[in-house]
């Protein structure tokens, strides 16, 4: 049971890993292409638009169906974020990763996957990125202290 | 546009959308690559393996795809070494306190039909287009 668990965590991991990489999105000019929207005549791409098209027509369609379940196939709960409100702090955080998406065109997952063709920006990117999520961490320690819940 | 890749990108979606719906069918998580590498970074017992599984199965999909292609795809940059090391920081901060990526609010949130999610992702691709405009069309790429 517990095999066969990790085996589909590292299944999915590659599923995944194949679409980003099949879709082209491991590739930073490729999102900066997408992002270049005052350039819709010449160097806009809409492949990423498709991408997360392609990905949100499954989700959308499966999800309602998924939730339905009293419980997952191999689990005894779904975890499910439970923030609703829409805040600032969630605002700045959206709004800061959208720089920093753009300015390297690299987001969490390309980034990751990118690792194994031995690319040497991902590297850089990926180290940078486990910081700034670090730095997350400590800030966040010092305004709660005796909250590591 | 001449270097949209429609067939690939949709292609590609569709995995991504696949993987992501396994992911809830299967395991009952959200697919969001920023959330399965925070829960790394402060790890909880029994929460690890799975995280660092689905991580390291990401990792294998250039391989696999050589299989096929005979070749590592080449991920290069556009910018310098230390325009990387701002934009990592950016991401990896901007990440965990918005909760979540491009995966986790843009392909997930947005399916579980969260206005937290859609107002994130348009944020974060508002944001992006707007620091690509800076940086190609204000300083012409010097980054």
């Amino acid at each position: 049971m517990k095999a066969r668990r990790s085996l589909v965590s590292l299944a999915l991991g590659a599923l995944f890993g194949l679409g980003l990489t099949i879709s082209g999105m491991i590739h930073p000019h490729k999102v900066q292409d997408f992002l270049d929207v005052t350039d819709l005549g010449g160097r806009w791409d809409p492949s990423l638009g498709l991408v997360m098209g392609g990905a949100l027509l499954v989700t959308l369609l499966s999800y309602p169906f998924i939730l339905r379940r009293s419980q997952p196939v191999l689990g005894h709960k779904f975890h499910l974020p439970a923030a609703k409100d829409i805040d600032g702090r969630m605002v700045a955080g959206a709004a800061l990763f959208g720089v920093g998406w753009g300015l390297g065109g690299f987001c969490p997952g390309p980034a990751l996957t990118s690792l194994t063709t031995g690319s040497r920006p991902a590297m850089i990117f990926v180290v940078a990125m486990l910081l700034g999520m670090a730095l997350h961490r400590a800030f966040h320690d010092l305004r709660q202290p005796h909250n590591h819940a | 546009m001449h270097n949209f890749t429609p067939l690939p990108a949709l292609a590609g979606g569709l995995l991504i959308g696949t993987a992501a719906a396994l992911m809830l069918l299967l395991k009952g998580r959200i697919a969001g690559i920023s959330g399965i590498v925070g829960g790394l970074l402060q790890p909880t017992h029994g929460d690890s393996s799975w995280r660092a599984l689905f991580l390291v199965g990401m990792m294998t999909a250039p391989i696999l795809t050589m299989l096929y292609s005979g070749h590592l795809p080449e991920v290069t940059a556009t910018v310098s070494d230390r325009t990387l090391v701002i934009a990592g920081l950016l991401v990896g901060f901007g990440t965990r306190l918005g909760s979540g990526c491009t995966s986790g609010h843009g392909v997930c949130g947005l399916a579980r039909r969260s206005k937290r999610s859609l107002v994130a992702t348009l944020t974060f691709i508002g944001t992006g287009a707007l620091t690509v405009w800076v940086v190609r069309h204000l300083l012409g790429g010097i980054l």
